[in-house]
């Protein structure tokens, strides 16, 4: 387009309808944020998942993860994880409700099933690093296994810190009915829970 | 907003201190600037170190610098430029420019913001002071050795004492961090806090790439950050990552590093991409050519460059499937960033051309980064690779991408923006010094490298054998770069003059379309007394010409 005006155009009166609005306008910055970050910490597992899968069974000496994991240990474990989801969900629906203590007893459970995930966690590394003697220093299969499960502990850990905040300022009415940080929450834990069944398909199942 | 105050540039926080303002500030503007001023500090060490090395290389078998310090020379050139240079400064126009082109009051998470700028300052400070503190308990080292690219098993514990890979990984993991809150904050911006009507084929260019950038971002420093943590945690708790009598690869991060590296590239590239997308239409007169096309573009330039990571790793021996693979993705790079060059060159057919700084700027740009385009697909051909890589040629090469692409766009944002930030214009005369100063020199520095990598002159040794005629060749590059440094004297001399003596500015000095010229220069903290309402892609032509809006013809 030229810099000179052109003549007055008849329709020049309103500018057209669909410039008024946008889906995408609408969406909460804060979820856009969280599932932004969620995208870049699945990119952060997928890496340690990639060393771990590339670096199976290139072990030189053991012992080796058909040795040394055991299904039964981390199937309840697994078990634990997945309801711990089924709870929140619970929580939030609960909340949604306006149903404050319930919403509260359910973030409960959520926790306590979270931290009984991480009390199997560390009675399975207790007998991996005392009775296998497997450490992040003996071979590969220690080096990957552990920064990988390692890493997805903590993040449960964060997630069950999360929680417990969440949790008490909800008991206390300290947070706003429309407050979207719940919602984070939940998201976060459920990403948790995603991360843990694929890391449990390969390291406990392909892997093995 | 504070209340009471009476203008909104003037904020002062409580507090004992006259930069205390400054030091806890969560506005977009302000980190944006302090990212700037910051990444010139860094800008200059950076140039320092490149002129040492080139001053080392006036002559075959000189001692100017032993081979150990010119290790650290390049290693710390390369980290300095790429993460603390060109990332910040992408990363505070991105801050300073978005929220006011997309009309909102700040970023989408403002104490986030200001989370990342401390991460990439303390990170930048962490690599430094390693030149004091990486002595370690072995004192052997002090800033890192390793190369930008840190390949395993340089970085191993028997390889690398002391503590200067430590102080390299954590500062660049830092920076890292800093990236990725970044890259999360700008997009939750552009996806939510648009101004009414714009939509997002509304949006200008440059926050279209910036928003693209993001979401490189988001997937290229996660794996990177923990290809870190895994050398650390070889480095110091005795795992087997790398280590290569385990039975582990050292591969790995080769192929860890260039998945992050390459689309780091695009990360720094796609920004500058943006600026010259808002300059080149303003001096030419004109819409932007094929706007569509651009966005398209962008978006394929974004995906492609996930997938090419490896054509840094051609000699490494892969096999030639994969080989194929890599040199044909890294075609196909070339189909997008070709349609950018012929849009901007079809801007450019036809306008009124006023031949401003930043215009001279961004038409530097357009002339070296073809040139350094096609040396990448002239370096993309594998067997041409196996000959040329890890020689100046390659060094040639990115130089004609990163300095004589990027920093020239760089350089025209500057002079474009300058007079939004501060109130004033830069000034012309200096500007033109700068101008052709850094244009010639860049020519002389980086036409010779392309010669002597042909010779046969490998990269990264501090020093090259008499009478295989490459004397002639690094003295050319030596001198070009005294030149460039001149020029970047002068850029600096005209961005401290024009603060004080420039000519004012006014709200809109170049006639520009786009929303941060509707406000005041510099914006007061709140940006926009009322959030415009935007209805094309060029709102401000639409408040220029009632008569004859964009949205008649989009």
């Amino acid at each position: 387009m030229s810099e000179s005006s052109r003549p007055v155009a008849a329709a020049a009166t309103r500018p057209p309808d669909p410039y008024a609005a946008d889906d995408l306008q609408l969406l909460d910055p804060r979820k856009v944020g969280m599932a932004c970050f969620l995208c870049s910490e699945a990119a952060f597992f997928t890496t340690l998942l990639v060393a771990y899968g590339l670096y199976v069974g290139q072990d030189t000496i053991g012992p080796t993860p058909a040795e040394a994991l055991s299904l039964p240990l981390v199937s309840i474990n697994t078990l634990l994880l997945l309801s711990s989801s089924g709870t929140i969900a619970w929580a939030l629906k609960a909340r949604q409700d306006a149903r404050r203590k319930s919403c509260c007893i359910y973030l409960g459970i959520t926790i306590l099933l979270g931290a009984l995930f991480l009390v199997g966690t560390s009675i399975e590394w207790r007998g991996l690093i005392y009775d296998q003697g497997l450490t992040l220093g003996r071979n590969l299969f220690g080096s990957t296994f552990f920064t990988l499960v390692g890493f997805h502990a903590i993040h449960v850990g964060i997630g069950l810190i999360l929680l417990m905040i969440v949790m008490i300022l909800e008991a206390r009415e300290l947070l706003a009915p429309d407050s979207v940080a719940p919602e984070l929450v939940g998201w976060y834990w459920h990403f948790v829970d995603g991360v843990w069944l694929v890391v449990f398909g390969v390291v406990y199942v392909l892997g093995r | 907003m504070a209340s009471g105050t009476h203008n909104g540039t003037e904020l002062h926080a409580p507090g004992p201190f006259p930069w205390q303002g400054w030091l806890t500030t969560v506005d977009h503007k302000r980190i944006g600037v302090m990212y700037l001023i910051a990444s010139c500090v860094f800008m200059a060490l950076g140039g320092l170190e490149a002129l040492l090395m080139r001053l080392q290389l006036w002559q075959p078998n000189l001692n100017l610098v032993s081979a150990g310090t010119f290790n650290q020379l390049f290693t710390m050139h390369g980290t300095t430029m790429i993460f603390f240079v060109v990332m910040p400064i992408q990363a505070g126009m991105a801050n300073y420019l978005v929220p006011l082109m997309i009309g909102a009051r700040d970023v989408a998470f403002p104490r986030l913001n200001a989370f990342g700028f401390w991460m990439f300052l303390f990170g930048g400070a962490l690599l430094y002071f390693s030149y004091i503190g990486a002595m370690g308990l072995y004192g052997s080292g002090s800033a890192p050795d390793i190369g930008w690219y840190a390949y395993a098993p340089l970085t191993s514990p028997a390889f690398s004492r002391g503590n200067s890979t430590d102080y390299w990984l954590l500062s660049t993991l830092l920076a890292g961090v800093g990236s990725v809150s970044f890259g999360v904050n700008l997009i939750a911006t552009i996806v939510t806090m648009r101004a009414p009507g714009m939509r997002l084929r509304a949006m200008p260019l440059f926050v279209w790439m910036m928003l693209v950038t993001s979401g490189l971002i988001l997937f290229a420093f996660p794996p990177f950050t923990a290809a870190e943590i895994m050398i650390l945690f070889d480095r110091h708790l005795g795992s087997h990552f790398f280590d290569t009598q385990a039975g582990a690869h050292g591969l790995l991060w080769q192929h860890l590093f260039w998945f992050f590296g390459h689309p780091e590239v695009y990360i720094l590239a796609l920004p500058a991409f943006g600026m010259i997308s808002e300059i080149i239409p303003v001096f030419s007169r004109k819409v932007i050519f094929g706007y569509s096309s651009m966005v398209a573009a962008t978006v394929g330039i974004g995906f492609i460059s996930m997938s090419v990571w490896a054509h840094h790793m051609f000699t490494v021996g892969m096999t030639s499937t994969l080989d194929l693979f890599f040199s044909g993705a890294t075609f196909l790079v070339a189909v997008p960033t070709g349609i950018k060059m012929f849009n901007w060159i079809a801007t450019l057919y036809g306008g009124k051309l006023q031949l401003t700084v930043p215009m001279l700027f961004a038409l530097g740009f357009l002339t070296l980064f073809l040139v350094g385009g096609l040396t990448g697909v002239m370096l993309a051909v594998v067997p041409m690779d196996w000959q040329l890589s890890d020689s100046y040629f390659l060094i040639g090469h990115f130089h004609f991408v990163a300095f004589g692409g990027i920093l020239f766009a760089i350089m025209a944002a500057y002079y474009y923006w300058y007079p939004k930030m501060t109130g004033r214009i830069l000034g012309r005369r200096l500007g033109l010094w700068h101008f052709w100063l850094q244009f010639i020199g860049f020519n002389l520095t980086f036409v010779p490298m392309h010669f002597s990598g042909i010779l046969g002159m490998p990269r990264r040794v501090y020093t090259y054998q008499a009478d295989a005629g490459l004397e002639i060749w690094n003295q050319i590059s030596t001198v070009g770069a005294i030149i460039t440094g001149i020029g970047l004297l002068c850029f600096v001399c005209n961005l401290i003059v024009s603060f004080r003596y420039g000519r004012i500015a006014g709200d809109d000095p170049w006639n520009a379309w786009t929303l941060e010229w509707a406000t005041t220069s510099p914006p007061p903290s709140y940006n926009f007394e009322q959030i415009p309402s935007v209805n094309s892609r060029r709102p401000l032509w639409d408040l220029k010409h009632p008569t004859d809006p964009d949205w008649l013809h989009e």
